[in-house]
Parts: C-alpha cells; sequence; structure tokens
C-alpha cells in the first residue's frame, strides 16, 4: 500500500480493485448444518436420535462490484449464517464463497485469503455489543488501520482516523469519547468508519439500521449510499424489512427456512413478484398508503427449522401448493428478470 | 358527541434525580373515545411509554406523575389509592407489552394463568371458567384451544404468544388496552395477523386501544388517530390519514420522509439532522427548533401549545396565530 493517508479517501486515487471482470462475489452450494442434539447421555437414557437444524441449504448467488444485493427473511431464514459465512466467521458444512476469485473456507488458499481481509468488512446489528466499550472511539477506529499495518506512524494514524470519523458525519474530537458517551446512531457511524479504516471493497452489513430509530435509520442509510458511490463499494445487505431493502439493493435474494426462494433484480422483485412467500411478505407490510384499506391477513408463521415440512418448505402456508409441492422441492429456476423456486411458478399455475 | 373512555389532561411526569428533576412527560393531553385505537407514536425517549404506564399506574418511583389528571369514563384515577388502582389495573384496563415471554410464566400452564386472571376479576369457576378461557384463546384465533389451553408458553411460537397475552389482557372484558410496542418482537407475516386482531377486537368489543409504537405503517394500518410525541410532548394528533398524508408539524414531516417506502421512488430518505435531545437537556422554547428547517424567533423563546389546526391539533408557532413575533425566516 502506498499513497498517503490525505489522499486514501479521495476516491479518485483510491487503489484500484482488481481489473478482472466478473462478480466480485461467489457463493456456490453454500450450506451450513448446526447439530442441537442433546448430550450423548442424555440421548441414550431417551432413547432419542440426534437432531440437526439445517441453517443454510445449497443458496448460490452472485454479487457484481459496486453492487448491493440484499437478503430477506424472517426470523430463522438462515440470513444472518448466510452473511457470517460469507465473510468466513462460520465455517460451511458444504460449498464455498469465492470473493475475488479466492475460496474463503479453503485450507490451501491461506496465504491469499489473508492478502483479502482487509478488502472485506462486516457491519453488525448491535452497535452496543460491536463496539468495545473500553476502548476510545479513536483506537476503535485505528485498529484495523493498525491490525493491516496501513499507516505506519502515529501522527498518521491520528489524521486518518480524524478523517474517517468526519466521513461518517463526525467530529475527529469525538474520537476521544468512549462508545456509551454516543446515541446508537453514532455508535453506528463507528461501526462505519471502523469498516471503511482498511479500505474495504466488500462490506458485509447484517441488519445495520434495525437497532436504531427511523429518522437516525434514514441518516444511516443515506451515509451508506453516499459512501457506495464515493468508493465503489459492493455490499452485502441482510435485513428483514422490505422497504429498506428496497431501498438500498440493487438485486435481492429471498431467503425461508434455509434456501433461496427467489432473487431478482429490485424493480422486478417489487413490481412483480413471483414466488407465493415473496408475494406473502409483500402484503403483509404495513405500508403508509394503505391507511384504511382491508387487507387479506396471512396464514401461519415460519416452521420450526428442526422439522421443516417435506418438498417445498412453504408448501403448508401456500395458497398454491399441490400434491407435488408436498413431495418435491423445486429448484431456483430462471422466471422473467429473476430466479425463482416454485413448481406454481414453473407449470404457470401462477 | 359522546365523552371519551379515557382523558388525559395536562400530564406532567418527573424523575427526580440527584443533579436535576427531569421531566418524561410535559403537559401531555389527549382523550381515546370507546372502540378507537389511538397510535402513540414516536422515537426512543420521546415519551410513549411512560404516558402508557402513567395511565396503568406503573411509573417506577422516584419517578412521580407531578400534574394534571387522568379520567377513566369521567372518574380521576391518577390519585387513587395502591389498592383501588390495583382493582382497575386488568378489570379496567389490560395491558400487552412488547415481549410476550415476560408476561407470561413460563412455569404454568397457559391455562392456569388464563384462568387464575379471569377469576380474579369474575365470579367463573370450575367448569365455567375453563369454558371461557378456550372461548378466549379462541377468539384470539389460536387453533384447538381446548387442547392448547394445557401447554406452557415454551409450546407456543412467538405470534401465539402474543395471542396468548391479549386474551389475558382481554380477560376481564377491559374497557381499555394498552398496547406498548405489542407487535415490535414479531416477523412481519406474524405482525400482521396480530394487527388485524386487535382492529377485529376494537370493533367487536368496543374496547378502546392505545397502540404504543414506533412503527409508523403499524399505527397507519391499525389506529384510527395518531399522536406524534417528541421529547416528553405532543407535537401533533389527528386522524390517521391526515397525520401520516399531511403532517404539519415539521418534525412529523421529517420523521414521514424519513421513513423507506414500498412504493415511492425517492433515492435519498428526508434526514433530520441531529438527534433526540435527552432529557437533561431539553432545549428552550420549542424543543424541535435545533433541529428545525422553519424555525424562526418565536420557536427560541417560547414554547408553542398544541392548537386546533384543520382536522387535528398541532403544537407550532407555524400553525398558531398568537405567535409571539412577527414571523419570518
Amino acid at each position: 500500500m502506498t499513497g498517503t493517508p490525505q489522499v486514501r479517501a479521495d476516491p479518485s486515487d483510491r487503489t484500484q480493485p482488481s481489473v478482472r471482470a466478473g462478480p466480485l462475489v461467489r457463493v456456490e452450494n453454500l450450506g451450513r448444518v448446526f447439530d442441537v442434539s442433546r448430550p450423548w447421555l442424555e440421548r441414550l437414557i431417551a432413547g432419542v436420535p440426534r437432531h440437526a437444524v439445517v441453517a443454510v441449504a445449497s443458496v448460490s448467488f452472485e454479487i457484481g462490484r459496486r453492487e448491493t444485493l440484499a437478503l430477506v427473511g424472517e426470523s430463522g431464514s438462515g440470513k444472518s449464517t448466510l452473511a457470517r459465512m460469507v465473510v468466513g466467521l462460520v465455517a460451511p458444512s458444504s460449498g464455498e464463497v469465492f470473493i475475488d476469485g479466492v475460496a474463503m473456507h479453503d485450507p490451501a488458499q491461506r496465504a491469499a485469503r489473508r492478502r483479502l481481509r482487509r478488502r472485506i468488512q462486516m457491519v453488525f446489528q448491535d452497535p452496543h455489543a460491536s463496539l468495545n466499550p473500553r476502548w476510545r472511539s479513536r483506537d476503535i477506529v485505528a485498529e484495523p488501520i493498525r491490525a493491516f499495518g496501513l499507516v505506519r506512524d502515529r501522527p498518521q494514524v491520528a489524521v486518518r482516523v480524524g478523517e474517517l470519523l468526519r466521513l461518517v458525519g463526525l467530529d475527529p474530537a469525538d474520537g476521544a469519547k468512549y462508545p456509551h458517551e454516543f446515541s446508537g446512531g453514532q455508535r453506528q457511524r463507528i461501526a462505519i468508519a471502523r469498516a471503511l479504516a482498511s479500505e474495504p471493497e466488500f462490506i458485509v452489513c447484517d441488519e445495520p439500521t434495525s437497532a436504531l430509530d427511523v429518522s437516525v435509520q434514514a441518516q444511516i442509510l443515506n451515509l451508506m449510499r453516499d459512501l457506495q458511490d464515493r468508493f465503489g463499494l459492493t455490499y452485502l445487505f441482510i435485513s428483514h424489512n422490505l422497504a429498506v431493502v428496497r431501498h438500498m439493493a440493487h438485486r435481492i435474494g429471498v431467503m425461508y427456512l434455509g434456501r433461496l426462494v427467489e432473487i431478482a433484480p429490485r424493480g422486478a422483485l417489487f413490481g412483480s413478484p413471483r414466488h407465493p412467500y415473496t408475494r406473502m411478505l409483500l402484503d403483509a407490510v404495513p405500508d403508509l398508503d394503505m391507511t384504511g384499506r382491508v387487507r387479506r391477513p396471512v396464514e401461519g408463521e415460519i416452521p420450526n427449522p428442526v422439522h421443516p415440512p417435506r418438498g417445498c418448505s412453504f408448501h403448508p402456508r401456500c395458497p398454491h401448493s399441490n400434491a407435488r409441492c408436498a413431495a418435491e422441492r423445486p429448484g431456483l429456476a430462471p422466471a422473467g428478470p429473476g430466479l425463482v423456486a416454485c413448481h406454481a411458478v414453473e407449470e404457470g399455475r401462477i | 358527541m359522546t365523552a371519551p373512555l379515557l382523558s388525559v389532561r395536562h400530564l406532567r411526569v418527573e424523575f427526580p434525580t440527584r443533579r436535576a428533576t427531569l421531566h418524561a412527560l410535559d403537559d401531555v393531553s389527549f382523550d381515546i373515545m370507546a372502540g378507537e385505537v389511538l397510535g402513540m407514536v414516536g422515537e426512543s425517549g420521546a415519551g410513549k411509554s411512560v404516558t402508557g404506564a402513567a395511565i396503568i399506574g406503573l411509573i417506577d418511583p422516584p419517578g412521580r406523575i407531578a400534574g394534571g389528571e387522568i379520567l377513566l369514563d369521567g372518574q380521576r384515577i391518577d390519585n387513587l389509592p395502591a389498592e383501588a388502582l390495583r382493582r382497575i389495573r386488568g378489570k379496567r384496563i389490560g395491558m400487552v407489552f412488547q415481549d410476550p415471554l415476560t408476561s407470561l410464566d413460563p412455569l404454568y400452564r397457559i391455562g392456569d394463568q388464563l384462568q387464575e386472571t379471569i377469576a380474579t376479576h369474575t365470579d367463573l369457576r370450575g367448569a365455567a371458567l375453563r369454558r371461557r378461557a378456550v372461548a378466549l384463546l379462541a377468539e384470539v384465533g389460536i387453533p384447538a384451544p381446548d387442547i392448547r389451553i394445557d401447554n406452557f408458553p415454551h409450546q407456543f411460537s412467538g405470534g401465539m404468544r402474543q395471542r396468548v397475552v391479549l386474551a389475558l389482557a382481554l380477560a376481564a372484558e377491559p374497557e381499555l388496552v394498552i398496547a406498548d410496542e405489542p407487535t415490535t418482537a414479531l416477523d412481519v407475516s406474524v405482525q400482521a395477523q396480530i394487527i388485524a386482531l386487535m382492529k377485529r377486537l376494537a370493533r367487536d368489543h368496543r374496547v378502546a386501544i392505545m397502540l404504543i409504537t414506533h412503527d409508523m405503517g403499524v399505527v397507519a394500518e391499525a389506529a384510527d388517530r395518531v399522536a406524534v410525541m417528541y421529547a416528553g410532548r405532543i407535537v401533533e394528533i389527528g386522524p390517521v390519514r391526515d397525520v401520516v398524508h399531511a403532517p404539519q408539524h415539521p418534525y412529523a414531516k421529517g420523521l414521514m420522509g424519513s421513513i423507506p417506502k414500498l412504493d415511492g421512488d425517492a433515492d435519498r430518505l428526508v434526514q433530520i439532522p441531529g438527534a433526540m435531545p435527552r432529557l437533561h437537556a431539553i432545549p428552550s422554547g420549542c424543543a424541535f427548533h435545533p433541529r428545525c428547517p422553519s424555525a424562526f424567533s418565536p420557536c427560541l423563546a417560547r414554547r408553542p401549545d398544541l392548537r386546533p389546526h384543520g382536522p387535528g391539533s398541532v403544537a407550532c408557532w407555524l400553525h398558531d396565530e398568537a405567535a409571539p413575533t412577527e414571523r419570518g425566516p
């Protein structure tokens, strides 16, 4: 890494990402099974078998450079586990994640992965839990700079931290404060400044605004979009809030019980959703313009992932399900500009 | 015009601390009619939950009601002795909290909890008591209520638990239900079911519901009228359609604009600069003036009162004929 800290914040002087074409992130058949069995002796006495939760099952997608892909789903849909596997915090049970061609979970590529680390960052949901309460905010933001050895001498680190704090809308003087002296929105700004400190290309955001009030959420979402434009960032954006996702993403993947059921460009997904679950989710969002309108109430709840339904996981709640849906799991197939995993769509029934 | 079921007049709630007295609520007034759903919206720290707690008499000491009055069906309930208030709580006012697990005892079958609540407030006993409990579970949409009544809370999903809590709140056929963030812990599809259920209960049983939430979407969906709170005061109150589609107060405008929409093509969300003031540093004059794009001289000097404006009421000098000085930018 060359260049002074002052010019780093300028996009035109930013070290160009790899010139290789193609998507930045490629996820192939990614799956993760968690063992939730009771302890061995208890199993023996009660005569119960092992239990496994399939948190994520054979998920594949790509994220282009400078693109935002959002994953939406309700609790238990596996979106956070997926995000953690993409950055390498959780090891997959099957499949692989390639970021700029480097396999994230292949032991043979450890050296390449170490060089890649700096270019990947993550922003978590709860800024109370993700910032060390005993560190001043300037030390929190400086940690990636020091860890990756981006700037060697101390005064230069301080200058760089000041720049980063200003970049996220804080005052450089705030660097002396501890996390508890900030509001939730300001804390999330610090988390974003820390993520930007290593000059990443790819940021995974796991529910970054779910813990914030709406007016603060608007500030953070605007900031994240500005930073994307300025630094050419690629985002994987995890959220349960469809309206937030619509505001942030270029493409959206909808997850249900660990599987991707639909993935489509933003306009198509919101304009003409294909999968019955996507339609149900969109129908369930209380929207401001719906004042006074009577809606179809949604049936049922997301099932227990320990005992997922056979066939299509959504069939017990689906108004279009038939015998085939109960027996055979649909795979993702092209439908319009996106991909949908649904027999009814494939057969042209809906 | 009938008399309101709940009438809150000039309510003030204070929390004395070593350094200063914090004014959590400052001159809050509103009414709720029987069968009406009033939405209380605002961001963290605005005073929504304190308002609910004050009505039901559950303000934690040293916090106290420092002024104003609360009338339930014309009768003052804010100055009642603890025992009299306890009889009203649960019988005439039901309460639903955000996390259903904290409202249910994990060691008792939900049927026991429901029957205990019904027995406390009615004369039903034995088989009639159980029939009533089963009927309540059926009413809130629990499938197979005669079997589920013998289950423990952990055997229910989040949405089903919240239905049980609603059944508990309705057990004594209250006139008023205070629901504090009842759908916040739930997934969207389940949230929609609970909203629909609450609307139906308000309509069928003529129950007045005070719906406290930070989610404007929930209010737009469920409420008849909405009150927007900021820094311990109501800044705007009116029919939900008017407040949502044509907010008058600059804070309410900013709040609506900052919500990402499912249709609209706004490229950037409206941003309100800064954050809600903390209770020990509420600005003088209008508490919103440091963040307000339309603030002018009276805003800094004097606090505007809630005055009728169009179909609702607004506390803003922009809409007040009695603004102290000349209008100007």
